[in-house]
């Protein structure tokens, strides 16, 4: 266990290098790095100073390690917007991203799992039939449409929600939350919503696919012979069993449900990371941009890894050490 | 799986385009089997054919200054022009321009960029995966390890990353598309490459001393194409989605060559303000697309798939 902890702990690390190198890469081959580095209000003499000061006279390799160095201190730059490190910059928004993301995660599957434990249950049900009919469209409707239209018809047309914002904060352990007001509440609603369908529907699916495939198993039946209650059953047996790839799924798309805030964060102005991100591409704030990638790669380096191990504790028929253990 | 599906050996005996008989017959045959895959077929020929012949069926040309009126600027659905002629069956923007035509133009830009992209990821991935399964070794790990590492991310970040280092632009979108979609079409065409060459027919080519390009080209490769065939379809949808997603997030296409989700951007700042229809029928255009793409390339994963055919 520990050894494999422990090769999967390399893996990691080795990941966020090659995604740093890319980063790197990216920054230095594509742009060019003193445009990114140095304010362009700068003159020659300015600039050649900055160029021997930040090293970029020495070869690429030197550079990287130095880059990799001062990314390590926390060090990425300061923002030419703001004024502040980069890092402190992100992070001051990181609060507002999770909030939205567990919320809507949490939407997900407080709503798709009951949803696709029916379908499963009653597939034959025109209801049943209506759900899987709609968790198609969930997978084709862009985010960002589904968004304007929440928009159009809860905010502007009924006026029951705002459209934007994050509405009055409370503070705990230093951070301003939302979801401890209930105007807080009014603003989170749509938003969180908005990134949920597309998991919701995820969910769903998943869910029913499992359940179908766990009923005719000889456990079940076995249960069934026994005489414990349908609900017994359902509980206890079906949704064990189906847990662990809903867990599993629902820990993968965690990551992708921050990646997928940038959109609903634009859309509801949520001041979060992913708006953060957007704004600083147009007005080509790099250092925050490179903070943010190399933020999010960690993040979700991270929650890979979590998944993983989670994974492996949850199923005991997936060995460790094997072919199969690194997926 | 004890029965071999009787497609198999067939592409290697003739061209793959063989008109009225042969295993491209029966997919269309099958495929006319479900109602619905109809239907979302010719919906797709018709944006299609609208996209295409755009010039002529638009009673103006959106991006030419000269035939749009000022006077017209943020009218309603149904309204007539002020100067007589034709009616804005979709409404106008803030200049005057006619959102039915502004979304056939989008629709090809949409398309276009759609398409190439998934066909170019479809080239290069599946290259990459055919090569990755011949090779096999140290090579093999490598593409596939980089897939893996590919396919760990999302792809709006995917996308994000590169455009932030490459700025926007319609070439930057489609390299951004293709460098995200490459990687599911490595995989596909690793997995089947696998499969299939430990069939039966390839290992009688084999034996019959069949030359080894001959083997890839004449036999793997046709036998490799339904899965394909599938996930490009697939992923056309994917790629307009995206696309539109990011030009929505002004990442995307320039302004002077607007999508469908650049329409829906620019209807956006409106939306507050009641005029609904700027964002709201680039929006069904883009998803009756979407929709109809999505349903054909399930009703090809059914025909296609061995297991599922009645």
């Amino acid at each position: 266990m520990i050894l494999w902890l422990l090769k999967r702990l390399l893996q990691a690390v080795l990941v966020m290098v090659a995604m740093s190198i890319i980063v790197f890469v990216g920054l230095n081959v594509i742009g060019n790095p003193v445009d990114i580095l140095i304010s362009p209000d700068a003159d020659q003499a300015e600039r050649l100073r900055v160029i021997a000061e930040l090293g970029l006279d020495q070869p690429l390799v030197w550079q990287y390690v130095g880059f990799l160095k001062a990314a390590l201190h926390g060090d990425l730059g300061n923002s030419y917007v703001f004024n502040q490190p980069a890092l402190q910059v992100i992070l001051q928004r990181m609060p507002a991203t999770l909030e939205l993301a567990v919320i809507a995660v949490g939407f997900a599957a407080l709503v798709g799992l009951p949803l696709g434990l029916y379908a499963g249950l009653r597939s034959e049900s025109w209801l049943a039939k209506f759900l899987m009919a709609g968790s198609i469209l969930g997978f084709s409707l862009p985010t960002f449409w589904i968004g304007l239209m929440l928009i159009m018809v809860f905010a502007v047309q009924l006026g029951w929600l705002p459209s934007g914002g994050r509405g009055e904060t409370a503070s705990l352990f230093g951070l301003q939350w939302s979801f401890l007001t209930a105007d807080g509440w009014r603003h989170l609603l749509l938003p969180a919503l908005n990134l949920s369908l597309f998991k919701m529907a995820l969910i769903m699916r998943l869910t029913r696919a499992g359940v179908r495939e766990v009923l005719p198993q000889d456990y079940i039946r076995y249960a069934r012979a026994r005489g414990l209650t349908e609900r017994r059953v359902i509980s206890l047996h079906v949704l064990k069993n189906i847990m662990i790839p809903v867990v599993t799924v629902i820990g993968i798309e965690f990551g992708s449900v921050i990646a997928f805030s940038v959109v609903t964060e634009t859309i509801f102005a949520w001041p979060g990371m992913g708006k953060l991100i957007i704004d600083s591409i147009n007005v080509l704030d790099r250092p925050i941009i490179v903070a943010y990638l190399l933020l999010i790669v960690v993040v979700f380096v991270w929650i890979n890894f979590a998944v993983d191990v989670v994974y492996t504790l949850l199923d005991p028929r997936v060995r460790l050490g094997e072919k199969g253990s690194a997926r | 799986m004890t029965q071999v599906p009787d497609q198999t050996p067939i592409p290697a005996a003739g061209p793959v385009g063989g008109a009225t008989r042969g295993p491209w017959a029966r997919v269309a045959r099958d495929f006319a089997r479900s109602p619905l895959a109809m239907t979302a077929l010719v919906v797709l020929a018709l944006v299609v054919l609208a996209a295409v012949f755009a010039p002529l069926l638009t009673p103006q040309n959106p991006y030419d200054l000269m035939q749009l009126d000022i006077m017209d600027g943020m009218l309603e659905p149904g309204s007539p022009s002020a100067a007589g002629g034709y009616t804005y069956l979709l409404g106008t923007d803030d200049q005057g321009r006619d959102l039915f035509s502004a979304i056939l133009y989008g629709l090809r830009i949409s398309l276009s960029v759609g398409v190439v992209a998934a066909l170019v990821a479809a080239l290069v991935g599946a290259s990459l995966g055919l090569f990755a399964a011949y090779v096999g070794g140290r090579t093999e790990t490598a593409i596939m390890r980089l897939v893996d590492l590919q396919l760990s991310f999302p792809s709006i970040l995917v996308a994000l990353m590169i455009l932030a280092f490459l700025g926007k632009g319609v070439q930057n979108v489609v390299l951004a598309l293709i460098i995200v979609e490459w990687a599911s079409y490595a995989r596909t065409a690793r997995g089947t490459a696998l499969v299939e060459s430990r069939r039966e027919y390839i290992q009688a080519a084999d034996c019959l001393g069949v030359p080894m390009s001959r083997i890839i080209f004449r036999h793997l490769l046709p036998n490799c194409l339904p899965p394909l065939i599938v996930m490009a379809t697939i992923q056309v949808a994917r790629a307009i989605s995206l696309e539109a997603t990011l030009s929505f997030l002004g990442l995307g296409v320039p302004v002077t060559e607007p999508s469908l989700g650049l329409l829906i951007s620019n209807g956006y700042q409106y939306l507050l303000s009641g005029q609904y229809w700027l964002s709201f029928y680039p929006g069904i255009a883009l998803l009756v697309t979407i929709v109809a793409i999505n349903l054909v390339g399930d009703q090809f994963r059914d025909v296609f798939n061995p297991k599922g055919r009645g």
